[in-house]
């Protein structure tokens, strides 16, 4: 019990922020190595896509494959809920608007071409290109700051019955059997990429191993990098930055053991160089996640420690990822026409004004009558 | 009895931005009590009012989904 509480304060502290950061960093660019896409060693945005289209939701052949790390990231916060007695059961704060959160949150990264965890990686391989996206996401968190600061609110959740926190873990399970079945439907599901970025992946038990640890050592230390971002900008705390700063060293580095660094922008692995919507993208996804209340890792380690509504948020990222390639606005290697862009640009519109309506409207009153109980 | 805020069952950052508001308004040997339901709330809103000048007394009560956590916090 002595050693959990001294664990319990280490991960509190800035040294464990940056331990963890590093961490991550470290893992992300080894799982690179061990076979994970270029500057994809950890991308929850890219890897819940692949899972939509192993499960057939979207029928892109190249982004097949059911990632373990997602499942991994999802059980290692679970671990460390139950041993840390952090697991809550809740839910009802609402749902459905995080859905299309988490929807839209996924169609802006996908434009861009990763999650904010990604933006980190391609960063520290040398993609320049990931700068436009940083701009981005600190742009669309800004903006969700402005509407945090001016009253937004999604409400209260409320305690619930553990079946619902336990959603998320057993779909997670039923994922894994999948994964390790592996098998064929008439229909062709479960698809596995045959050529593209979703034929390439570690081997599913060292990457299920690194992504339990790495959710264990992120629900101790509620490492987030939207919340980073907001943080900064909000309250000049910088605590969750060092962590993030931490994770961008720990790439760096270990690409540059690896020999994995390759500095510039044209060429760069599943990148584009369109700078507009690089950084569109990414004001769409931060703007959503700040919304959401957390970045798209975040979300799973919350539904790992029984955050029902967190829960609802991932399933519409993984509709939002269906969405994105079957209506084709996904990042490819834009022309140089605009009017050749498909639909990436109306769904970031879309997707923004749907942000610009719910951060004016859902306003609750937290400072209400019978919140505030006076003496 | 100092003041309340029952902040259960809001979503980060809420907790940080009501406890913060609360802590600008008070002054030098005053307290008000936080109500939250989650570890992350209850050291996200410690680490803040640490940083604003305050003294932060932390007591648990109930268990599993039941854990609720009252900080006292006092400006110092």
């Amino acid at each position: 019990m002595n050693v959990l509480k001294k664990l319990k304060g280490f991960f509190a502290t800035r040294y464990g922020i940056i331990f963890v950061g590093l961490s991550i960093g470290i893992f992300a660019s080894l799982l690179q190595k061990l076979g994970n896409p270029g500057n994809m060693g950890i991308c929850v945005a890219c890897f819940e896509r692949d899972i939509a289209g192993a499960l057939g939701f979207h029928r892109a052949a190249p982004v097949q494959y059911i990632r373990p790390e997602i499942i991994g990231f999802v059980f290692g916060a679970l671990l460390a809920a139950l041993i840390f007695k952090e697991f809550k059961p809740r839910a009802g704060s609402a749902p459905v608007i995080r859905f299309m959160l988490g929807f839209f949150a996924m169609v802006g990264a996908l434009v861009f071409l990763g999650c904010p965890w990604r933006a980190i990686i391609r960063l520290g391989g040398g993609d320049g290109n990931a700068i436009f996206g940083i701009l981005g996401l600190v742009f669309g968190v800004g903006i969700g700051t402005y509407f945090i600061r001016n009253g937004y609110s999604l409400g209260r959740n409320h305690k619930s019955h553990s079946a619902v926190g336990s959603v998320l873990p057993l779909v997670m399970l039923g994922l894994l059997l999948l994964l390790i079945i592996k098998p064929v439907l008439s229909s062709g599901a479960v698809f596995f990429s045959k050529e593209g970025p979703g034929s390439m992946h570690a081997g599913i038990l060292i990457a299920i191993i690194i992504a339990i640890v790495i959710g264990f050592l992120a629900q101790r230390t509620r490492f987030c990098t939207m919340g980073a971002v907001r943080d900064v900008l909000m309250i000049n705390d910088w605590h969750l930055m060092t962590g993030v700063l931490s994770m961008l060293v720990g790439v760096f580095i270990m690409n540059a053991i690896f020999g994995q660094l390759n500095f510039g922008f044209v060429g760069q692995p599943v990148a584009h160089t369109n700078q507009l919507l690089n950084f569109g993208g990414m004001v769409l996804s931060g703007l959503s996640f700040a919304l959401a209340g957390g970045c798209p890792g975040r979300q799973l380690f919350l539904s790992g420690e029984g955050d029902g509504d967190a829960a609802v948020f991932v399933f519409g990222m993984i509709v939002g990822a269906a969405f994105a390639h079957n209506f084709t606005t996904a990042g490819t290697p834009y022309p140089d026409n605009p009017a050749n862009w498909g639909w990436g640009p109306a769904a970031i519109i879309a997707g923004l004004i749907f942000c610009a309506v719910i951060g004016f409207t859902m306003k609750e009153r937290v400072f209400g009558e019978g919140v505030v109980q006076h003496a | 009895m100092p003041d309340l805020l029952d902040l259960r069952g809001l979503s980060c950052p809420q907790p940080v931005v009501e406890s913060r508001n609360m802590i600008k308004k008070i002054s030098s040997g005053d307290s008000f009590h936080v109500l939250v339901d989650t570890g992350t709330s209850r050291d996200n809103v410690k680490r803040i009012a640490v940083k604003e000048g305050c003294d932060v007394a932390i007591e648990e009560g109930g268990s599993g989904g039941e854990q609720e956590f009252l900080l006292i916090i006092t400006m110092r």
